[in-house]
């Protein structure tokens, strides 16, 4: 056995100074969201271009020779979304970013990550899809393919921020996300987000807290490097320490070496399933707003939160009692809170940049309690306030 | 006891037997990279040995090194940032034909553009054999395979002249017949700085020997004796293999261009001058050594005056 740890670490650092921009800045999504990175301590990206997701990366290709670590440009977003893997297992903390159709390309390594349990953040700047579509107009209609979009059964933790600031604070959570559950994490942008230029305070490197790496304490002789103990994550070693470990996306057992038995598979795939589901209630991040009283919640996420906040508030003008919901992490997602909702209000109005991805989540943990009523939008641009608005009026009628 | 076979220290023996079939040339390469090991004495903490998918692909799994068998065709895009992130690692890509020439085509001649300081062991064994020896990029014109029952017809890949086309520094090819000159050819490519690249033919007995009617694994170390030649230094666009035809073997390709951190760097250091910090991720920038005293230690979350995962 490897030497079991009586706690699970839950160490937190302060933030390494040299990559953090202290101060306040008039930036848009993307590059806060490079900033986000160098003060969770990424000192390693690997991008393909992409529009509107490739200024994250010029930013960082742009800084990180002066803070310490590599960027490369690869060949496809296959490539990059594989070679920011090797980079974790070398040490690094590492990121891609990309949109749709490069979001697609990454759904094989996604889903390697998450079998082999390494910690990594893909930023997904969302834009009108499928296909090229609309590759310099938001929409929000990937939230499902982040969720699922690889094969086979795995979680993932997906966060979704709604101004520059956020793309700056969340992506410091995403990449202690990743660390503390060893995990790929998808940092759900949308081009308006992305491209919105606004105040981003950063603060003192001392005030940010980063998640370290669960680099094990055990020798190399005891080591397994996914044997477990307690919280359903494993420690990991980091090549050319002298572990001699073995990584593989087969299933396999707890020293890391193939086995393909149903026995094995079981065990693996409900572990990698139940490290997130179990730690569901610290992961969920949300903000709400007036619910207790409300007779319509409104349900929403990224770019389409601002704008259901003009209709929210054009809603209470007219003595509607209308809550506020905002989903912060998308995945897993905030079924217990939602529940809840559905046994106050009325109805719960649900808008989003695609016909009715996140929806479906609402109607499934409103369970019938509630009315759930989807505004959607097809992408290219965000929602008119009156649309939501009219959709308000309409479920209190 | 029987004396203990001088490279079973270099193989996972807990994991044997190994799944290649009899008179397959896998093992035969693996037994050349291990006496290559142990001739160049290096520091087997530093190696790491990356594989995509296949026959060839499990070759990461019976290593006793740190070794990642990743995903088709991605063995190389993955060992790059594994080299970046940690220069100081031998980094080492394990697979076959198929997997780094046809769905990892792009990321083998594009690292090889980049002189990526890897080194790339092909076993080419001309055909798809994990999924049951289907026509690979590789495939001689005219050879019966699972997908082309009345014969290949797409002309093959010249994988020399490939590489030695897209930048690779090194560039050779034996058989699982020669492996003396194999194993000093790896012994060479460690050492070499750089993208190295050597194509090793091998016979896969259960697909393509028998479905060419080419005999066993036996008959077919016959047929390497005498199809080769050895030709180094032999222009890579006249070593295309064909179904009976003779087979050029040798080091074809042995020359210095910078590899890509030294370009890098050389960069950097022009354009930045001092503000560029050269620091290989962690382990220089590491300025509290004491520290990272614990080898276990993550080096690279160590923040100096700073508690770090080590204390």
């Amino acid at each position: 056995m490897a030497i079991a740890m009586a706690a699970p670490r839950r160490l937190k650092m302060k933030a390494d100074p040299s990559g953090v921009l202290t101060g306040t800045h008039f930036i848009d999504g993307d590059h806060a969201c490079c900033e986000g990175a160098l003060a969770a301590g990424a000192r390693f990206a690997a991008g393909y271009p992409i529009t509107p997701s490739t200024e994250v990366v010029e930013r960082f290709a742009s800084r990180v020779p002066t803070v310490g670590g590599t960027f490369i440009q690869m060949e496809d977003e296959l490539a990059a979304s594989i070679a920011l893997q090797g980079a974790v297992w070398g040490g690094a903390k590492a990121f891609t970013v990309t949109s749709g159709p490069g979001f697609s390309l990454m759904m094989e390594h996604i889903g390697y990550a998450a079998m082999t349990e390494t910690p990594c953040v893909f930023v997904d700047v969302q834009r009108g899809g499928p296909s090229t579509g609309l590759p310099t107009l938001p929409a929000q209609a990937d939230m499902m393919q982040a969720r699922w979009g690889s094969h086979g059964d795995y979680q993932i933790i997906a966060l979704c921020p709604n101004s520059p600031q956020e793309c700056f604070d969340l992506t410091i959570r995403a990449f202690n996300f990743a660390e503390e559950f060893r995990v790929p994490v998808m940092f759900m942008m949308d081009e308006v987000v992305g491209h919105m230029t606004e105040k981003v305070v950063i603060p003192p490197a001392e005030q940010i807290e980063v998640t370290p790496r669960r680099h094990t304490r055990s020798l190399a002789s005891a080591y397994l490097p996914y044997a477990t103990n307690g919280d359903l994550v494993p420690e990991i070693a980091h090549a050319g320490e002298g572990y001699k470990f073995h990584v593989t996306g087969l299933t396999h057992d707890e020293r890391g070496y193939p086995n393909m038995t149903p026995q094995v598979q079981q065990k693996l795939i409900n572990r990698l399933h139940n490290k997130i589901a179990s730690a569901a209630d610290r992961i969920t991040l949300y903000e709400e707003e007036q619910i207790d009283n409300a007779d319509v919640i409104v349900i929403s996420y990224g770019i389409t939160s601002r704008v259901a906040q003009r209709a929210i508030e054009m809603a209470r003008a007219r003595g509607i009692k209308t809550g506020k919901f905002r989903l912060i992490t998308a995945w897993p997602f905030p079924e217990k809170q939602v529940r809840d909702l559905a046994s106050r209000a009325k109805a719960l109005i649900v808008p989003e940049l695609n016909l009715g991805q996140m929806v479906r989540e609402v109607e499934r943990a409103a369970a019938g309690k509630c009315r759930v009523v989807s505004v959607s939008h097809a992408g290219g641009g965000v929602h008119r306030p009156d649309d939501i608005l009219s959709a308000i009026l309409e479920a209190t009628r | 006891m029987s004396a203990l076979n001088p490279v079973e220290p270099f193989l996972r023996s807990d994991r044997i037997p190994h799944i290649w079939c009899p008179g397959c040339g896998i093992g035969t390469t693996v037994n050349c990279f291990a006496r290559a090991l142990i001739e160049s004495k290096v520091d087997l903490n530093s190696v790491a040995v990356v594989s995509g998918i296949g026959c060839t692909g499990r070759v990461a799994g019976y290593v006793k090194l740190d070794s990642f068998h990743t995903t088709h065709g991605r063995a190389i895009p993955f060992a790059t940032g594994l080299k970046l992130a940690n220069p100081n690692l031998n980094v080492i890509v394990y697979s076959g034909d198929g997997d780094l020439s046809a769905i990892g085509g792009n990321h083998l001649i594009h690292a090889a553009r980049r002189n990526i300081d890897l080194k790339v062991i092909c076993v080419n064994n001309l055909t798809y054999a994990m999924t049951g020896g289907q026509t690979a990029p590789t495939t001689p014109e005219h050879a019966i395979t699972a997908t082309s029952p009345y014969g290949t017809f797409e002309p093959a890949f010249n994988l020399p002249h490939l590489l030695d086309a897209s930048g690779a520094v090194y560039v050779a090819r034996w058989t699982t017949f020669h492996v003396r000159q194999l194993a000093r050819a790896m012994q060479e490519i460690f050492k070499k700085k750089g993208f190295g690249f050597i194509e090793v033919l091998s016979p896969c007995p259960t697909l393509y020997q028998r479905r060419n009617k080419m005999g066993d694994g036996l008959d077919t170390m016959k047929f390497y004796k005498e199809k080769s030649k050895v030709r180094h230094g032999a222009p890579t666009s006249e070593v295309g293999l064909t179904l009976n035809g003779e087979i050029i073997v040798g080091k074809f390709v042995d020359r210095d261009r910078p590899d890509y951190a030294s370009l890098m760097r050389a960069q950097y250091v022009e354009a930045l001058g001092d503000r560029y910090v050269d620091c290989s991720l962690s382990r220089e920038c590491c300025e509290d050594e004491s520290a990272c005293s614990d080898e276990a230690c993550s080096e690279f979350e160590t923040t100096p005056g700073k508690e770090t995962v080590c204390n």
